[in-house]
């Protein structure tokens, strides 16, 4: 049976799990590590994908039953939750702060979900600014609304005038 | 680098039985751990055949979009559609999963995509044809997420809770999309003389196929509560299309009477003379090595 402390060593573990893609910060971190709890002898945790296509989410789950078996859970069962929809507003305090400190500018609030139909947005951005990881200046720009992977848009500080990636907030 | 660093790195390169970052078949259900049970009261044949139809204009599309990449203008129109072409990848993968799991005779992603001949395909004709040029490109893209915007933010709704989680997921990806797109239309259509006729000229081409994307369905029709009837979108896509078409001082097409043939669409599993070429690219590789899994 996995119970009381044997629990929070297996939650503990499987929230040091890096995330593929963002490896300076853990599934904890960006909010897709749902719940870990036991069944019986096993450990089963539940994650949620960031956006539909990601394809971190089986080496998200590789890794999970890796990291858990080698902190003596051989049982490990993973699970997908879609409900709710997973939101730049879940990674944590500790997440931006990381996120800030390898130069990724972490998210702004997410816009929240429209009464009726989706707003159209025709300007370049809708957004409030979007400080600078590197020099703290407010003044930058957007030169790409996507970058390397799903979660991420592209900036440039006018300041200091380093490229930089920010996670979009969504 | 600390340890946890340096982990995701290692683990890529580790042996192991299970298949790594999979470009192919075998790949892990993307519903695993979710109850798929079908909900009391909902006919499963009718929400797999709707289920199929959303993750068959997904699939097409999104590999039509992948054939864009290494001939766009800049590095960042790249990887934009690089991302938007993952996304509905995505969302196609899981409503396929949600088919194959309300049809219950253990049919699975990759055997609905790359098993399947044209005419058992059910997506809309607008997803299939071969973009001329960029205006084309981008006015599909408009066209395209515009209308699965409306079409997702309604089944979010849906007395399906699977259905439902999946598209409210997919509802927030259309939305940039749709923004990404439209911003391309205004700076082409409010661009030069020549943008501008192309533009114009890209939207009449694809117009005769609008039409199709609200046509009443009978799956729909079966499924109230849990699906969309197509009708009931044209009025929020048709104020989206007027609000960006006005910003890119471009002119609406005139409208034209849905081109079907012998009274069938898309949706009835016929298809334009482009979906062929494009099918059998889509799914030689998994057909010349059947079951297999790298």
């Amino acid at each position: 049976m996995v119970t009381g402390r044997n629990l929070r060593a297996a939650r503990e573990a499987a929230a040091a799990v890096p995330d593929p893609e963002l490896p300076m910060v853990t599934v904890a971190d960006l909010g897709i590590l749902r719940d870990v709890t036991a069944e019986g002898d096993a450990v089963v945790v539940t994650i949620t994908p960031t956006y539909s296509g990601c394809p971190a989410m089986r080496e998200i789950a590789h890794d999970l039953r890796a990291r858990l078996g080698r902190a003596g859970f051989a049982d490990v069962t993973v699970r997908t939750a879609l409900a709710p929809p997973w939101t730049s507003d879940w990674i944590t305090a500790e997440g931006r702060r990381k996120l800030r400190d390898a130069g990724v500018a972490p998210p702004g609030p997410a816009a929240p979900a429209p009464a009726g139909p989706v707003p159209l947005t025709l300007g370049a951005s809708r957004r409030r600014p979007v400080a600078c990881p590197r020099c703290g200046s407010a003044g930058t720009t957007q030169t790409a609304a996507f970058s390397g992977t799903a979660c991420k848009a592209l900036y440039r500080c006018d300041a200091c005038r380093e490229p930089f990636e920010y996670v979009k907030d969504v | 680098m600390t340890e946890d660093q340096f982990d995701a790195y290692q683990s890529l390169a580790e042996e192991s039985e299970d298949h790594r970052w999979a470009f192919g078949t075998g790949f892990t259900d993307p519903l695993e751990g979710v109850d798929t049970s079908v909900p009391d009261g909902v006919d499963a044949v009718a929400l797999a055949a709707y289920c199929l139809m959303l993750a068959d204009d997904a699939l097409v599309y999104s590999h039509r979009l992948q054939q864009w990449m290494t001939r766009l203008p800049e590095l960042e129109e790249e990887t934009a559609f690089a991302n938007i072409a993952l996304d509905l990848l995505g969302q196609a993968r899981m409503l396929l999963a949600r088919a194959g799991r309300a049809e219950g005779c253990g049919r699975d992603e990759d055997r609905l995509a790359f098993f399947r001949e044209e005419g058992e395909f059910r997506n809309v004709r607008l997803v299939e044809a071969l973009d001329a040029d960029f205006a084309e490109l981008t006015g599909r893209l408009l066209v395209f997420s515009a209308w699965r915007l409306a079409l997702l933010s309604e089944l979010a709704g849906s007395a399906d809770p699977v259905l439902a989680a999946i598209a409210a997921k997919g509802a927030k990806e259309l939305a940039y999309h749709r923004d990404y797109a439209a911003q391309w239309v205004v700076r082409l259509g409010d661009g030069t003389a020549l943008s501008h006729e192309k533009m114009q000229a890209a939207l009449a081409a694809m117009w005769p196929l609008v039409g199709e994307l609200f046509r009443p369905d009978p799956v729909a029709d079966a499924l109230p509560g849990v699906a969309v009837r197509p009708e009931a979108l044209r009025a929020e896509f048709d104020a989206v299309l007027d609000a960006v078409l006005a910003e890119a001082t471009l002119d609406r097409p005139p409208a034209t009477p849905v081109a079907l043939v012998d009274g069938r669409g898309g949706r009835d599993g016929v298809h334009t003379e482009a979906f062929g070429y494009l099918l059998a690219e889509l799914q030689s590789l998994a057909r010349a090595h059947p079951d297999a899994t790298w």
